[in-house]
């Protein structure tokens, strides 16, 4: 960049010092390809550079009332640039030396889906108490349907199948016993 | 500003922009700064004694040559912590105090050689360099605040340096203004005492100066 460049920068930062927003948007535009090339100069991978640019620019933001005019805009810019591209090749180095990749972490982590096998079980358990239901005898089959899975009161089971609320309930308490017998012990109700 | 790059981050930038009162020179900084040093050296000249301390001054020209060291080294190094604070600056200003420094620890050794060969002009007390320490850490602590106040201002781009800077010019005030009502001639354990003590407080400052600054 020539003296003619360096100095009007110069004048723009002087009238951002001044508060004069359109002077510094301009100034900023420009700085932008400067701190990108001293980026890259210093080494910075390319993927890298605008994570550069940016905290140069905010530097620059907070830094703005050390510049003295009389003094030239552009070293003064590439400073600051330099410094941020230390800083980033420094922090990428302590990343590299203190994490370790370790893919079968990736593996092992539980996800944030429902778990596929934990629904197949509830699939089968549901299947075998079925299974187990219609194993039962008709009046403990009814028993069961009516109060255990349809959740039927007593009084309406028995206006629908005829019997009365105490027979009802003997059916359900033997059915019961034969399910448990059956699912839980494993053997034959 | 269609399309840029960083439109965003720049209208972000813009949007609240204010005017700034630009940083003072360094040098003018640096004579701001020795000012409140010498408000301080005036508060503890209260309880010192010029009599003596001119008539041990002149009786040995190496303390006379550790005092003006002690000085010296403390001024240029807070002009040279100033100095690295802006951004645009080289980085060999931090090599300004050194030759105050060199004066310093020469004259100070030069000053233990002497106590060694003519014999203790009087004796030192048993914790002595104790004191000495615990004098220079706790004056330099005010000073290295103020001085590091007014880097913040600023905009270190080695932070670290910087403050290393900063402590060294405490520590060095601190050393001169203790040489006001040190009443021992100089001995090695003094000296070590200094050393340590200057140590002590430059990386002090070192260390939360530099977080300080990325804070």
């Amino acid at each position: 960049m020539t003296e003619t460049t360096d100095g009007a920068l110069s004048a723009l930062m002087a009238a951002s010092q001044a508060g004069n927003r359109r002077a510094y948007q301009a100034l900023l535009r420009a700085a932008a390809p400067v701190a990108a090339a001293t980026a890259r100069r210093m080494g910075v991978k390319p993927d890298r550079v605008d994570d550069v640019v940016q905290d140069v620019l905010l530097t620059v933001h907070r830094a703005r009332a050390t510049y003295d005019p009389m003094r030239p805009f552009l070293p003064w810019l590439r400073a600051i640039a330099q410094r941020r591209a230390i800083d980033l090749l420094r922090s990428q180095f302590r990343t590299a030396a203190r994490e370790v990749a370790d893919d079968n972490a990736y593996l092992n982590h539980p996800g944030a889906e429902p778990d596929a096998d934990a629904g197949l079980d509830r699939a089968d358990q549901a299947r075998l108490l079925a299974d187990a239901i219609a194993l039962l005898p008709p009046g403990q089959r009814q028993a069961v349907e009516l109060l255990a899975l349809r959740e039927q009161s007593l009084e309406a089971a028995a206006g629908l199948t005829g019997r009365s609320k105490v027979a009802l309930k003997v059916n359900l308490h033997r059915a019961i016993q034969a399910l448990r017998t059956r699912l839980v012990e494993g053997g034959d109700a | 500003m269609p399309d840029h790059p960083y439109a965003a981050l720049i209208e972000q930038l813009s949007g609240d922009l204010r005017p700034v009162r630009r940083l003072a020179a360094p040098w003018r900084r640096t004579v701001v700064w020795c000012g409140a040093v010498l408000w301080v050296a005036a508060i503890i000249a209260l309880f010192a004694d010029f009599g003596p301390l001119w008539h041990r001054l002149m009786a040995a020209p190496d303390m006379m040559l550790a005092f003006a060291g002690a000085a010296l080294t403390a001024v240029l190094a807070a002009l040279a912590a100033f100095m690295t604070s802006v951004p645009g600056r080289s980085a060999w200003w931090a090599a300004l105090p050194l030759p105050g420094l060199a004066v310093w620890l020469s004259a100070g050794t030069a000053g233990c050689l002497r106590t060694e060969a003519i014999g203790w002009t009087q004796p030192e007390a048993p914790m002595h360099p104790m004191a000495c320490i615990y004098f220079i850490v706790l004056v330099s602590a005010p000073l290295s605040g103020l001085l590091m106040w007014q880097i913040l201002r600023a905009c270190p781009l080695r932070p670290a340096l910087t403050a290393s800077l900063a402590g060294l010019a405490s520590a060095g005030a601190a050393a001169t203004i203790l040489a006001m009502i040190h009443p021992f001639d100089a001995t090695y354990t003094d000296l070590l005492a200094h050393l340590a003590a200057v140590g002590v407080v430059v990386m002090a400052v070192r260390f939360a100066g530099r977080k300080a600054v990325r804070k």
